[in-house]
């Protein structure tokens, strides 16, 4: 137990001693985003009934950036120990690889809650959304979060370097992430796209995300919290087996 | 008594290369041990199997009865590993890395040992210096401050005073002589061989990931028989009953190569028969160099 608390814990003073480029950074970048894409978008968008495009969009940055900064925290954590090979501390300790997933993983999460805090707290500058169900939002948040940590963890086992990170990060994250509808709402697809979508992980955190503040959203939520948690139960399991079998970190 | 390390049948191969071949080991509590052999003979892939950072292709190995890999835990508690890269992480600074280590292990309050290890390895003063901005030398000394924080009964060393200043290394072996004292085992490889001979009661000698020599640092070096007599003569030219024994001369300083103490008495009862004085006698003992490279039989013997 002293052993999870204490890697959790140095987790999160890795982060927090560069907070200006894991938490403030990100919540910049996001403020960036609400005040271009609304301005361009307020007048001619809406997408909910009553609901403007920049309430709509809110949530929707909220979510990206917990889920961005979720999974950079793990992978990059991973990777840079990996390369500067300080990783061979925590190889040395009796650490269980349960112990070693749950400390990452929660260390991701709360980072993730964090930026996503401040994201919200700076948008609601702008703009007062409502808030339906805070257990929705919470349960989404926390889950997607988790889900992104593990993401980053497999990324982070996986790369040997940096550039196969970024690879991850921008050929698989990325695109899951900007074609989940954090800026539209997949009804106003074309229906080939609608149907993609399904199949796309981070569409279900979004949108049971938002489905918190509006009471509205594509789908239930009751079926997105179903995929979600199975997604983080596969691949939970799937970190869970390459740590036990020391998958690129034991040779 | 069991052993502080024992390993059985130990295999590892990467791929086609055979890194170790069918090892047995057993070190003993309290043994001060030394791990030598050219580079790529497998010490180091030894040591990382014994540390849980590589698994065998094949066969056991258990840290103070704790098998490695299926007593993971109980084992890695028993046992310190200083790794021979010198590695840090520059999110922390050397206090903050002794904490976190000492957490690792289960360690909640280890201020006073903490303190201890930093006075004596030198890095008092520097314990709220971040480890980015340490020297060579006292990043060497905070990894093996890290290998400490629990107290193991086993220490591994992995080429510990690579890179460390000449006065530190002695206070730095003074520490490990001490540890070893208090009853810890240390094991280390190093390419200093005169401090493996100062420091170690035993050496294994590895080759291409098998034990060449295992023995007592004492006979190791005595088996060898290669002393040199030599003597200063009143002449330059050695009797022909001598020329039997190979050697060379400069002026009147003669060296003879001989296998036993008792060829001594013979050849200076041939000088006294020749009539000549001998005016200074010293004999060489052989050294752990001349040793390991005779048995290794390689021509870099300082590049362990």
């Amino acid at each position: 137990m002293i052993g999870f608390y204490t890697l959790f814990y140095k987790e999160l003073l890795r982060f927090w001693k560069v907070s200006l480029q894991t938490i403030l950074a990100p919540v910049l970048s996001s403020l960036l985003y609400l005040l271009i894409f609304s301005h361009v978008l307020s007048a001619r968008v809406e997408v909910y009934d009553g609901v403007p495009y920049t309430g709509f969009l809110i949530p929707g940055l909220v979510m990206m950036a917990v889920l961005q900064n979720a999974f950079a925290n793990s992978s990059s954590s991973l990777i840079q120990s990996k390369i500067t090979g300080n990783l061979v501390f925590i190889l040395l300790s009796p650490l269980s690889y349960l112990e070693i997933f749950l400390a990452y993983v929660s260390a991701s999460t709360l980072r993730g809650l964090i930026v996503g805090l401040g994201v919200y707290a700076v948008a609601a500058w702008f703009y007062s959304s409502p808030l339906q169900s805070i257990l929705w939002v919470v349960l989404f948040a926390l889950l997607g979060s988790a889900l992104l940590g593990v993401l980053g963890m497999i990324a982070g086992i996986m790369s040997d370097k940096f550039d196969q990170l970024a690879a991850f990060q921008n050929f698989i994250i990325l695109p899951l992430t900007f074609l989940s509808g954090v800026f539209y709402s997949i009804h106003s697809l074309p229906p080939i796209w609608q149907f993609l979508s399904h199949f796309n992980p981070f569409f279900y955190m979004i949108d049971g995300f938002r489905y918190g503040f509006f009471g509205v959203s594509d789908i239930s939520p009751y079926i997105s919290v179903i995929v979600v948690l199975c997604c983080l139960a596969v691949m939970s399991g799937w970190t869970l087996w390459m740590l036990k079998s020391g998958y690129k970190i034991r040779s | 008594m069991t052993p502080a390390i024992e390993v059985q049948q130990l295999s590892k191969r990467y791929g086609k290369l055979i890194a170790l071949d069918n090892l047995d080991l057993t070190v003993q509590p309290g043994e001060f041990f030394a791990l030598l052999g050219p580079n790529g003979a497998g010490k180091t892939t030894l040591i990382s199997i014994l540390a849980g950072l590589t698994r065998a292709s094949q066969g056991t190995a258990s840290i103070m009865g704790y098998d490695v890999l299926t007593e993971y835990s109980e084992a890695r508690k028993r046992l310190g590993v200083v790794p021979q890269e010198l590695v840090y992480d520059p999110f922390f600074t050397v206090r903050e890395m002794l904490v976190i280590q000492s957490g690792y292990f289960g360690i909640k309050r280890n201020d006073a040992w903490i303190d201890e290890i930093l006075q004596h390895l030198d890095l008092s003063d520097r314990a709220h210096t971040n480890v980015r901005a340490l020297s060579g030398g006292m990043k060497r000394r905070l990894l093996i401050a890290q290998a400490l924080v629990h107290k193991p009964p086993v220490i591994i060393l992995d080429e510990p005073t690579a890179g460390v200043d000449v006065d530190l290394r002695q206070s730095l072996w003074q520490f490990i002589r001490q540890l070893n004292l208090e009853g810890h085992t240390v094991v280390l490889t190093t390419h200093y061989l005169e401090e493996a001979e100062a420091l170690c009661n035993r050496v294994a000698v590895l080759k291409q990931g098998r034990i060449v020599a295992l023995d007592s640092m004492h006979s190791l070096v005595r088996s060898t028989r290669d002393y040199t007599l030599e003597l200063r003569l009143s002449t330059d030219i050695l009797p022909p009953g001598l020329t039997i024994w190979p050697g060379k001369h400069n002026g009147c300083l003669h060296s003879l190569k001989i296998k036993e103490y008792t060829e001594i008495e013979t050849i200076l009862a041939i000088l006294r028969q020749s009539g000549i004085q001998v005016l200074d006698m010293q004999l060489l003992q052989p050294d752990l160099e001349t040793v390991f490279m005779k048995i290794t039989g390689s021509d870099a013997a300082g590049d362990s």
